[in-house]
């Protein structure tokens, strides 16, 4: 039994001819501790996917289990961090986090709640505009601010929809880095989605492609065995590095335009992976 | 020696003077939008051009901000002074602006006379009992309130506290009402046929109502809340309800889904979501139906004060309408304007609080 596992899950939205299948039968295990990214075309039903593990919306069909046990609705064991941020714009940063510590540590004394809310402050490096607003911050430091309040949270499952999408090259960076050294700290179950190949294989342990929607399903798995921690100057020397790319690009590109590719072509591209190297982690020794 | 030390003092005076220039600039900055809102824009250009800043566009400015208004008002007065006298009434003929003015200076003299009055009266009184005292026979001390006939700063004043009831009593019934519409759809339809019902409701129409029922209720008046003034409020309250029924209701119902789901993931208990979701995200809103209410309150306010008998500026229309001295239309002039003057006070006042209140929607 897995720690996380979707079976069968199915989910439309409309009623009779209006009706459109978001996700057809997408089954999925993630284990304790594992980094999952999921990657896929706009609009092929990564939120909804998502959400359903979040228990905000509920699956048609199949069922959604953490720890065997099925999901009644959101909570928060699992931290969301949304595709729009979704801060409260009338709270500072200081506010937004302290939502949230309030709400799930309130037993605590006030003093600890405090320490505890500067510190998830300090860990994504706002400490000096914790007292700012919202629409006083930048994109990045916004998208900070609400990986902090889900990190605040002390969730078993870290939700990232696409946390890092609205960023510049060097700001994703830096927050790429970030995330990697917080999974690795907090040593937490991560399922991140993203529309960038090079940031799903430099974090995830494991990549899961989304076929075009309607009706997704997952196409397409892939475990990265590259040696951790990884940088990003490592990973492009790596010699195994272009063959992961290689094996998302194809996949993506079989879809590309909504298109509808033959098995025979998604069976090449995953054989694909045999051009590796044959186990993980062998250069670093 | 004494040549370096006099440059330095005037470089340092001249550097205070830039600092002092620049603090006033930020201040400008900042007080520019409350100006605005109080119908005192112009005064930015003015005090730009006394800084020396770009003194065409200031000047240009200026104008757009003061002339054009002033231009408006005079050609306003100028019909006014030339149309009034052509139309003769029993009372004689219609007040010109200068009548007018004369008579608000009437009012204020007026105003002054009873207030020295007053203090008379009571100094007396305490001269009076003063001596009872000193001769022994305090028994025969007597202490009795002035009862002098409002005067026209009183009345205003009545006016004021009578639709500040009626309004609070507005918000305390209307918000929460608006709340429930907004977050569920059973209130909501339960109630909108209602709102949709009694919103066009004039107040005349409720008076007699609220009359009745009021006397009914209020069986013994205490004298800081007269019947009247009851009565004057209950109706603005019943008027001035439905701007902020519906704002609130829609303001709570447009609250951004995803801020919801924040709190769901949270597992906010429903108080909680209410005070610190839903609330501040529809403070906007509700600021905006409060700002309408107050306008339909103030503007329904001397109807119902005409009728209610209520001693505030509706009943000095009525009681100056009533009396039909040669001076009664230009003294009902001074309250129409007196009324329009407070309530874009009122509004302006709504407004500065609106925008305190209001956060930037950008996340
Ligand atoms: N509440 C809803 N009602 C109706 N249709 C919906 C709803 N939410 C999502 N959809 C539809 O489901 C499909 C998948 O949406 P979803 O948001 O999961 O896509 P996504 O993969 O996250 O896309 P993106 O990368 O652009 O965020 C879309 O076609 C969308 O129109
Ligand atoms: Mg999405």
């Amino acid at each position: 039994m897995a720690f996380l596992e979707l079976n069968g899950v199915a989910k439309g939205y409309g009623e009779g001819a209006e009706r459109t299948e978001v996700l057809a039968d997408v089954d999925l295990h993630v284990e304790e501790g594992e980094f999952l990214c999921i990657v896929g075309f706009s609009g092929s039903g990564k939120t909804t996917l998502v959400s359903t593990i979040a228990g905000l919306i509920q699956p048609d069909r199949g069922e959604v289990l953490l720890n065997g046990k099925p999901i009644q609705g959101p909570g928060p064991d699992r931290g969301v961090v949304f595709q729009n941020y979704s801060l409260m714009p009338w709270m500072t940063v200081a506010g937004n986090i302290n939502l949230a510590v309030d709400q799930v540590f309130g037993k605590e004394p006030r003093k600890a709640r405090h320490e505890r809310v500067a510190r998830y402050i300090e860990m994504v490096g706002l400490s000096h505009a914790a007292d700012r607003l919202p629409s006083e911050l930048s994109g990045g430091m916004r998208q900070r601010v609400a990986v902090a309040r889900a990190l605040a949270m002390s969730p078993e499952i870290l939700l990232l929809d696409e946390p890092l999408s609205a960023l510049d090259a060097l700001t994703r960076a830096k927050l790429q880095g970030e995330i990697a050294r917080i999974w690795e700290q907090e040593q937490r179950t991560v399922v991140m989605i993203t529309n960038d190949v090079d940031e799903a294989i430099l974090l995830a342990d494991r990549c899961v492609m989304m076929t075009n929607g309607p009706a997704a399903r997952i196409g397409n798995v892939m475990e990265v065995n590259l040696p951790r921690p990884r940088t990003r100057k490592a990973l492009l020397e790596h010699p195994d590095y272009y063959a992961y790319r290689q094996e998302l690009l194809d996949f993506l590109e079989a879809y590309e335009g909504g298109a509808n590719p033959d098995p025979a072509v998604l069976e090449g591209i995953k054989h694909k992976n045999q051009r590796r190297s044959p186990a993980p982690g062998c250069e670093a020794a | 020696m004494t040549a370096p030390t006099g440059v330095i003092a005037s470089k340092e005076a001249a550097d205070k003077g830039q600092a002092r220039r620049e603090r006033l600039y930020s201040v400008l900055i900042k007080t520019q939008g409350t100006l605005g809102a109080f119908g005192l824009g112009f005064l930015v250009p003015v005090v730009k051009l006394c800084l020396g800043d770009t003194p065409k566009h200031q000047l240009h400015e200026l104008k757009q901000q003061l002339l054009v208004p002033l231009l408006g008002i005079v050609a306003f007065l100028a019909a006014w002074a030339y149309l009034a006298p052509q139309v003769q009434t029993s009372l004689g003929a219609i007040p010109g602006p200068m009548q007018v003015l004369e008579q608000a200076g009437n009012l204020w003299d007026d105003h002054l006379a009873a207030r020295d009055k007053e203090a008379a009266f009571y100094e007396r009184q305490e001269e009076r009992n003063a001596k009872l005292i000193a001769a022994g026979q305090e028994d025969r001390v007597k202490v009795r309130d002035y009862t002098g006939s409002p005067t026209y700063l009183d009345q205003i004043v009545t006016s004021l506290k009578t639709v500040a009831l009626g309004f609070i009593i507005a918000t305390i019934v209307a918000v929460p009402l608006g709340i429930a519409c907004g977050l569920s759809r059973v209130a909501n339809g339960a109630l909108n046929p209602l709102i949709q019902i009694f919103k066009p409701v004039s107040p005349l129409a409720w008076l007699p109502i609220v009359t009745m029922i009021v006397s009914a209720v209020y069986a013994d008046p205490s004298e800081a809340l007269p019947k009247s003034l009851l009565i004057s409020s209950v109706t603005v309250t019943l008027c001035s309800l439905w701007p902020t029924l519906i704002n609130t209701a829609l303001g709570v119902a447009s609250i951004d889904k995803d801020l919801l789901n924040v709190g769901r993931v949270l597992q906010l208990p429903t108080w909680r979501t209410i005070t610190k979701l839903v609330l501040p995200s529809s403070l906007p809103l509700i600021f905006t139906g409060l700002r309408l209410s107050l306008g339909v309150g103030w503007m329904v306010l001397i109807a119902a004060e005409m009728l209610a008998q209520n001693p505030g500026l509706g009943k000095f229309v009525w009681d100056e309408f009533q009396n039909g001295s040669s001076q009664s239309l230009a003294k009902i002039m001074v309250a129409v304007l007196t009324i329009g003057i407070i309530g874009f006070l009122l509004d302006r006042l709504m407004f500065a609080l609106q925008s305190a209140c209001t956060f930037s929607t950008n996340r």
